[in-house]
């Protein structure tokens, strides 16, 4: 029992490295003095790379789209989300339970279904791509993961509270201001945080959408084919990595506090 | 709790009172913007790839005739295409197989040994590359697999090079290198998914009672024994929920083979090159309604076997 035990742990063990190796090989690669080879180990060490990569105007400006989408689509997200939270929590009327199949629909399917239906429907209409359509494509997969969390809270929410400010003579706004929003902060928080991260690090909906635009992850993609400064490639992947981390495990630690499960938003991924 | 002041404008006032003598309008208030997106923006694009799948192109003149048929989907029947779908479905199959024995002892370690404590923070280690930085991790593997990287390195120092050109020799799955191999493009789709099997699992082996397993090994059940009759059955609707993921990511994702495998074709990379360089988006949507084809089956095949009730 206990040999199995050990076996057991150190297996589990064994899968988690196996699960951040990866990532740190791409610190490692992001410092290697060659420019179009891996070879292991690295022949040497230079921080040059994160000079090249500050020097090119192209991932600055892939950047900015990138925050830009990620801002803007969490925003939408937000909205949306929190609405149609509120409307399926506590209201009954025909077709509530659709709601929750056409919320999840997005993440249910495979990113390239909501890809290409995206592209089909932009030429259908001969919409011009732009920032609009990579966030129109972003918004409908985010949406869910505000829902969720938001729904989530309003389910945990006491609805004496609200009846209590209701009684006391606060108007609707009153309690929605004082009562409903201060209660429903960290599971917006958690759920815009969640959204920005998706979104930052999307690429294969992306793809459908943005025409000839780079967003970050379709410049990192792209640079793959490019045989020259290579390591650039991981340097522009780490702060990817930062930027979406360091928003998801902040949102872990809310949702923890407040027992709501950071899984309900569980995205299809990609 | 502070008093509530009740300095609200009388504008707002008489809004929050409207609303509240007419919950019918606050409710479509409510619902408008989602539906407007869900349905108006997603559920009209989803008609389109409908609509996309029937029309055709012509050849000679390459453009895409809008007129309504069967032509488009019909060509997914040809050999070449056929081939195509079926290479894919095998290799969501063996991915799903690869996560569920990856995801499995950790897993049951997260849901049965660890302590609370440990299990959170496993829990949120797991979670961190579900929900993030999967371009990242896909690519970090080309660094891995490439000529000379870090995957060769251990294998010789292991003294398995004899093992790799084995299996790089192989028909099917070889190929030059692993980088350039089916083979490798398996470990990279199982590395890339196996988290969204991980977690169903863990909350499935978390729901078998204890006194199940013990009563097992007090029958003089064999660890093997306990495992094949007593976990695995009950572990089998997480599996059921995990494999939902992985086939499904593995139908759609066009990036995995992009970077890694040979060049034989799957159903991502072919959707994005005939919408793209292409230019017959008819056959990218027509390609693309594989996955949901297949997905439909699988989830009602799912809900047959009472996968779902048991979630």
């Amino acid at each position: 029992m206990a040999r199995r035990r050990l076996g057991l742990k150190i297996s589990a063990g064994a899968v988690i490295l196996f699960l951040y190796f990866p990532l740190a090989i791409i610190f490692l690669y992001a410092f290697t003095t060659q420019s179009s080879a891996f070879t292991f180990p690295p022949p040497g060490l230079t921080t040059r790379w994160i000079g090249v990569a500050a020097g090119n105007p192209q991932i600055w400006a892939a950047l900015r789209l990138s925050l830009t989408v990620a801002s803007v689509t969490t925003a939408i997200a937000l909205v949306l989300g929190s609405l149609l939270a509120a409307a399926v929590y506590r209201t009954k009327f025909f077709g509530r339970e659709a709601i929750s199949f056409l919320v999840i629909l997005p993440i249910a399917l495979p990113g390239i279904v909501t890809g290409i239906a995206l592209r089909s429907s932009i030429a259908l209409l001969d919409v011009p791509f732009s920032m609009w359509t990579i966030v129109l494509g972003h918004a409908t997969f985010t949406v869910v993961i505000v829902y969720n969390n938001v729904l989530a809270r309003f389910r945990r929410l006491q609805g004496s509270l609200i009846e209590a400010s209701m009684d006391l003579g606060a108007s609707g706004w009153q309690t929605f201001r004082h009562i409903l929003l201060p209660s429903l902060s960290t599971a917006l928080l958690a759920g815009g945080l969640l959204a920005f991260a998706l979104s930052f690090d999307e690429i294969i909906v992306t793809t459908f959408t943005a025409g000839q635009q780079e967003t970050l992850p379709i410049w990192i993609f792209s640079s793959l084919f490019r045989p020259r400064a290579r390591p650039v490639t991981n340097v522009v992947a780490l702060a990817v990595v930062a930027v979406t981390a360091l928003p998801i495990l902040f949102a872990a630690r809310l949702t923890r506090e407040s027992g709501a499960p950071i899984a309900a938003g569980a995205p299809r991924g990609r | 709790m502070a008093s509530v002041k009740t300095g609200a404008t009388p504008l707002l006032r008489r809004l929050s009172s409207f609303f509240y003598r007419h919950p019918r309008v606050k409710l479509s208030l409510l619902l408008a913007p989602g539906l407007a997106l869900l349905l108006g923006v997603y559920g009209g694009s989803l008609g389109a790839l409908l609509l996309q799948s029937l029309y055709r192109l012509e050849e000679f003149t390459g453009l895409v005739v809008r007129e309504p048929g069967f032509q488009s989907i019909g060509q997914l029947g040809e050999r070449a295409n056929l081939d195509i779908i079926v290479r894919t479905t095998v290799m969501a199959a063996a991915v799903t197989v690869g996560c569920a024995a990856i995801a499995f002892p950790l897993a049951y370690y997260m849901a049965k040994l660890a302590s609370p404590r440990m299990r959170s923070l496993l829990y949120v280690l797991v979670l961190m590359p579900l929900w993030s930085s999967y371009l990242v991790r896909v690519i970090s593997w080309k660094l891995i697999l490439a000529k000379d990287g870090i995957f060769t390195w251990f294998v010789d120092r292991l003294g398995l090079g004899g093992a790799l050109d084995f299996v790089l020799g192989a028909p099917v799955i070889g190929g030059p290198s692993i980088s350039q191999s089916l083979f490798g493009m398996w470990i990279v789709f199982v590395y890339t998914w196996l988290p969204f099997m991980i977690l169903p699992l863990e909350a499935s082996l978390e729901r078998v009672p204890d006194s199940l397993t013990e009563a097992s090994e007090d029958l003089g059940g064999r660890p093997r024994a306990t495992f094949r009759r007593v976990i695995l059955p009950l572990a089998l609707p997480g599996l059921i929920a995990g494999s939902i993921f992985t086939f499904s990511l593995t139908l759609g994702d066009f990036i995995i083979p992009t970077i890694i495998g040979n060049s034989t074709f799957f159903i991502g990379p072919v959707v994005l090159l005939q919408q793209g360089t292409a230019g017959n988006l008819p056959l990218a949507a027509a390609f693309s309604l594989v996955p949901i084809v297949i997905m439909t089956t699988y989830l009602l095949l799912a809900k047959r076997a009472g996968a779902f009730e048991a979630l």
